[in-house]
This record gives C-alpha cells, sequence and structure tokens, in this order.
C-alpha cells in the first residue's frame, strides 16, 4: 500500500500556491517532481564533493567518481541489466535514441534495409530514424493503431522481414498512456532478425522494468521522468551489440589511447560517454532510483491505476469529453478534449485555478493526425497525486465549460 | 483616438476586475465580440506562426489608415487578438510601429500569458508592427 500523504512531505513543491491557488500538478509525463532525498544528495555533492570525475587522482574526484559508478549499479539494479557496462549515461531519452540511431545504424543498416516504427511514438522516436533512413537510404515503416490507442500487432506481424534491421516502440505512449506488448513485439522482432529499442521515458516510473526479461537490444529513459533531475537519462544496450558499435561523439573520457596516427577507443560503457558527464545530476538519478526502489514501482503502478480509473469514471461524467485512448493496458495518462473548446483555452484556465496540465501535439503529431484534431488537453499523474486532485481538475473542467458557455 | 487613448481605455476596463478569472471572463467577452472574419482571409498567409492555437491577422489600407481583421480558434487567443485589433485598427502605419505597448504590462496580461510561444502574444504584435512597417515603406 502506498502511504501518499507521507510521499507528499517528500516533495516540497506540492505545497506551493500558484496565482495564490494551491498547486495541482497534472503534468508528470512532462517532467515529475524530485523528492527531498534527491534534492538533498544533489546539494551535498555540490556542497562538498564536487569535482570531475574518472581518472582524478585526490580525494574528491575518487569520492565523486565512485559515487557516479555506484549511480550506473544502481540503474543496473533498477533495469536487471546483466552488466553495467550495458548502462551508457546520456543527457535524456531523446539523446539515448540519437546514439542508437547513429551508432547502430552505422554499423548496421544499408541501403534498402528498414526500420519500424509506430505511429504513437513521441517525435524522439520518430525523427532519429527518419534521420537514419535518410543518411542510409533506408525505410522507415509504420506499425498505425487502432480506435481504442491498440497497436496494430496483425500489420506489425506483416511488416517483420529480414529486411527489418530495428524496431523502435514506446513502452507507454505519451498521450495515449497505452502499455504495449513491447515482449511479444521484441520476441516476432528477434525472429526475423531485427533488434528493439523500446523508449521507456513514459514506462520507467510507472511499470517495473526487466530488460533481460523483455529481451530488449536497447531501451532508453530520462532521470527527469522517475523523480530524478533533468539532464540525465540512460541508454541500456545488449553489451555485444554496443561492442560491435562505433563511438559517437569524440572526445575526453571515451578514449583510450590518443595519437595523431590513431586513437583507440575506451571500453563499455565509457566509449560513449565522450566529455564530463553530469555526475551529479547522475548521483542524483540514482537517489531518485533508490527513492521510488523503496515504495516499489509496482506498488506506485498499481495506487496509479487506481487513480487513473477513478480519474477516467468521473472525467467521462463530463458529457462533451472525450477520451483519447482506452487501450486495456493503459497507464496513468488522459488525453482529452471538451468538444468546443480549444484545448488552449482549456490549458490557460486550468492554469488560473492552479492546476498544471499540457496542451497541444504533446511532441506526437502523427497521433493528432490520427484522430484528426489540432492539439489536446493532457493530464499525467504520479505517485504523489490524489483522487481529491481529480475532483478539483473534474471541477476545474466544469468551470470552464460555464465559462466558455459551452 | 489615439493608440495611446485606446490603452488607457482598456487599462480602465480592466482595471475593474481584481480576481484573474474575472479579468478572462471579460477576455473571453471580448473575444466572442469580435466580428468573425471572413473565412476567405484565413488563409496560411495571415495565420501568425508560433502560437499554440491558430490566429489569423488580416490588414488592410484605406487611405491613410491601416485595419485589421483577425480571429483564432481559441477564444482567449482571439480576445488578446480583439484588443490589438482595438488598440490598432483605423490608425497610421508610423504610429503602429512606433507604438509603446505598456498597456499589456499594466492589464498584467504578460503575468498571466507569459510571452511564450504558447499564446502567441509576441508573435501577434511582431506581425502588426511588420505589416505596418510595410505599409508605411509604401
Amino acid at each position: 500500500m502506498v502511504d501518499v500523504e507521507k510521499i507528499r512531505a517528500d516533495f516540497p513543491i506540492l505545497e506551493e500556491s500558484v496565482y495564490g491557488k494551491p498547486l495541482v500538478y497534472l503534468d508528470n509525463g512532462a517532467t515529475s517532481q524530485r523528492p527531498l532525498p534527491v534534492i538533498d544528495r544533489m546539494t551535498e555533492y555540490y556542497l562538498k564533493y564536487n569535482s570531475n570525475v574518472h581518472r582524478g587522482v585526490h580525494y574528491l574526484s575518487n569520492k565523486c567518481t565512485d559515487a557516479n559508478e555506484a549511480a550506473r549499479r544502481e540503474v543496473q539494479r533498477f533495469v536487471h541489466a546483466a552488466s553495467e557496462k550495458e548502462i551508457v549515461f546520456t543527457r535524456g531519452t531523446t539523446e539515448a535514441i540519437n546514439l542508437v540511431a547513429y551508432t547502430f545504424g552505422e554499423a548496421f543498416v544499408e541501403e534498402g534495409d528498414e526500420v519500424i516504427v509506430t505511429e504513437m511514438e513521441h517525435h524522439a522516436n520518430i525523427v532519429p530514424w527518419q534521420m537514419l533512413c535518410e543518411r542510409k537510404k533506408a525505410l522507415l515503416k509504420v506499425v498505425p493503431f487502432d480506435e481504442k490507442g491498440e497497436l496494430r500487432l496483425d500489420v506489425y506481424e506483416k511488416l517483420l522481414n529480414e529486411r527489418v534491421k530495428l524496431v523502435g516502440v514506446a513502452y507507454v505512449s505519451n498521450v495515449l498512456g497505452t502499455v504495449n506488448p513491447v515482449r511479444e513485439m521484441i520476441a516476432r522482432a528477434h525472429a526475423v532478425g531485427a533488434k528493439v529499442l523500446i523508449d521507456a521515458a513514459q514506462a520507467i516510473a510507472h511499470l517495473p522494468v526487466d530488460v533481460q526479461d523483455l529481451d530488449c537490444d536497447f531501451l532508453a529513459f530520462s532521470g527527469h521522468k522517475i523523480y530524478g533531475p533533468t539532464g540525465v537519462g540512460v541508454l541500456y544496450g545488449k553489451e555485444s551489440l554496443l561492442q560491435q558499435m562505433p563511438p559517437w561523439q569524440g572526445g575526453g573520457e571515451m578514449i583510450s589511447e590518443v595519437r595523431f596516427e590513431k586513437t583507440t577507443y575506451n571500453e563499455l560503457p565509457f566509449k560513449f560517454e565522450a566529455g564530463t558527464p553530469d555526475f551529479i545530476g547522475i548521483v542524483g538519478l540514482g537517489e531518485a532510483l533508490k527513492y521510488i526502489g523503496q515504495i516499489g514501482v509496482a506498488e506506485a503502478g498499481e495506487y496509479e491505476q487506481e487513480l487513473l480509473h477513478y480519474a477516467m469514471e468521473q472525467m467521462k461524467q463530463i458529457p462533451r469529453l472525450r477520451i483519447f485512448g482506452e487501450a486495456q493496458h493503459k497507464a496513468s495518462v488522459i488525453s482529452f478534449q471538451i468538444d468546443g473548446i480549444h484545448h488552449f483555452d482549456l490549458g490557460t484556465l486550468l492554469d488560473q485555478m492552479g492546476i498544471a496540465v499540457r496542451t497541444g501535439q504533446l511532441c506526437a503529431e502523427p497521433v493528432m493526425q490520427h484522430y484528426g484534431v489540432t492539439g489536446m488537453v493532457r493530464a499525467s499523474l504520479a505517485v504523489y497525486n490524489t483522487k481529491a486532485e481529480i475532483d478539483k481538475l473534474c471541477e476545474g473542467l466544469r468551470k470552464v465549460e460555464k465559462m466558455l458557455n459551452v | 483616438m489615439s493608440i495611446e487613448e485606446i490603452e488607457r481605455e482598456i487599462v480602465g476596463e480592466f482595471s475593474v476586475y481584481d480576481d484573474w478569472m474575472d479579468k478572462y471572463a471579460y477576455l473571453i467577452e471580448i473575444g466572442n465580440g469580435m466580428p468573425a472574419m471572413d473565412e476567405q482571409y484565413k488563409t496560411d498567409d495571415n495565420l501568425i506562426k508560433g502560437c499554440q492555437s491558430r490566429v489569423w491577422f488580416y490588414p488592410e489600407m484605406r487611405g491613410e489608415l491601416l485595419y485589421f481583421m483577425a480571429d483564432s480558434d481559441a477564444i482567449i487567443t482571439k480576445g488578446i487578438a480583439a484588443l490589438l485589433v482595438r488598440v490598432f485598427s483605423g490608425q497610421k502605419p508610423g504610429e503602429i510601429a512606433k507604438a509603446d505597448l505598456s498597456f499589456i504590462d499594466e492589464i498584467g496580461l504578460t503575468q498571466h500569458l507569459s510571452p511564450t510561444r504558447s499564446n502567441g502574444l509576441v508573435s501577434m504584435i511582431r506581425q502588426i508592427k511588420m505589416y505596418a512597417i510595410a505599409f508605411s515603406a509604401k
């Protein structure tokens, strides 16, 4: 059982007011808040230990290096990776996907090959593949979704063939909330020799992730969507694959020896970590994983499911409200519209009531095109949200309807 | 009335309301009150880039004065557009180009509608000024 009041006490920002009204933060899909243990840990490192990591001979450098590598092991445990060599720190999900699109693409994708993504991907899991396909004269294929917001696995099956080198799919859709059957999709892709990258940005804080059980080849997520800091993310990659991929960015840290005749590269995971990493951010991420680990991701997810069902039930009582995405397996993301009200007006007026939601195309224009809309409003819930906040959202929606006379 | 006088008038109207919800209700009323724009003017050329909602401005010179028609698919944006039309429509292009828009701050609009890309306030003003400069050069 999740003790939500106890959890809320760890997030001081939730006590803030906006425009004199108590904050109702329902924009967790964009970024979640950070709990005190994360903030404290990062502050402690800034105050006492800040020093550049790796190859330092002095105390502070060793302290930060140890913390950086301890965080890597924390990530390894969290996603159940076989080795810490499989954990590459990036700036976020986007950078992790770009890294794979560039280096895996460089090594394995050739003219006439195919890459598969889905219609419900975030732009970050579309554009890097488009760029790869352009570079390599490869083809990008798209798995559509149905009216419930579930992937058309029959179409996926037909798209799979031995020319497909990579499949990129979101574990959880950032608009529809759909939890995709990635385990099954990975097995199907492997059957034709394709590798699979899972965009776990929207999944990582809401359902347990086990990369070995999934058997995914790559998995990417961002620290700030799992109660950690911004600017830090993770790429998990199977060691054998990462070994075969060329480095991406060149610079310090990623080298073994630098000679003008020939430079050799560092071993995994450092080969992919050029330049000074955000090591204090990484320490913060490690702390965030510990924090959510103590609550239990499965327990958090279960509580969020309860909130989701309550929210769906309450919101459906608003006659003109339309929810996009009603998959059987759905995470705590609710995108919606109220007939006759522009999403911008709705978001702006909710903001005046202290309610933070996201509006617009939600970095997923193909999803908007699917439904023929110019934008949506999205409420995305985290482990610290409450039913009372959902009531406030619904009350706010009714108030907006009244103000706009619809 | 001059641009300055219209601005004062608008500031006066908004000062009646203390609560921001009321100010928004007034803005919505202003938006609803603006005459609908003829569909033929809702072209991509007249679309202001950089807003979360779609907003169109159509300029027209009549004699020495520049007139604007505007519309938006979002009512709050339409209200803002209506305020700008009220301030600028029927003024000399030279006056529009050099107008200082402190009234927006005085109403409190910039505080509550941060000049980000989402509401397009900045884009709208930039476009109006560009039209004014273009017409005053003719």
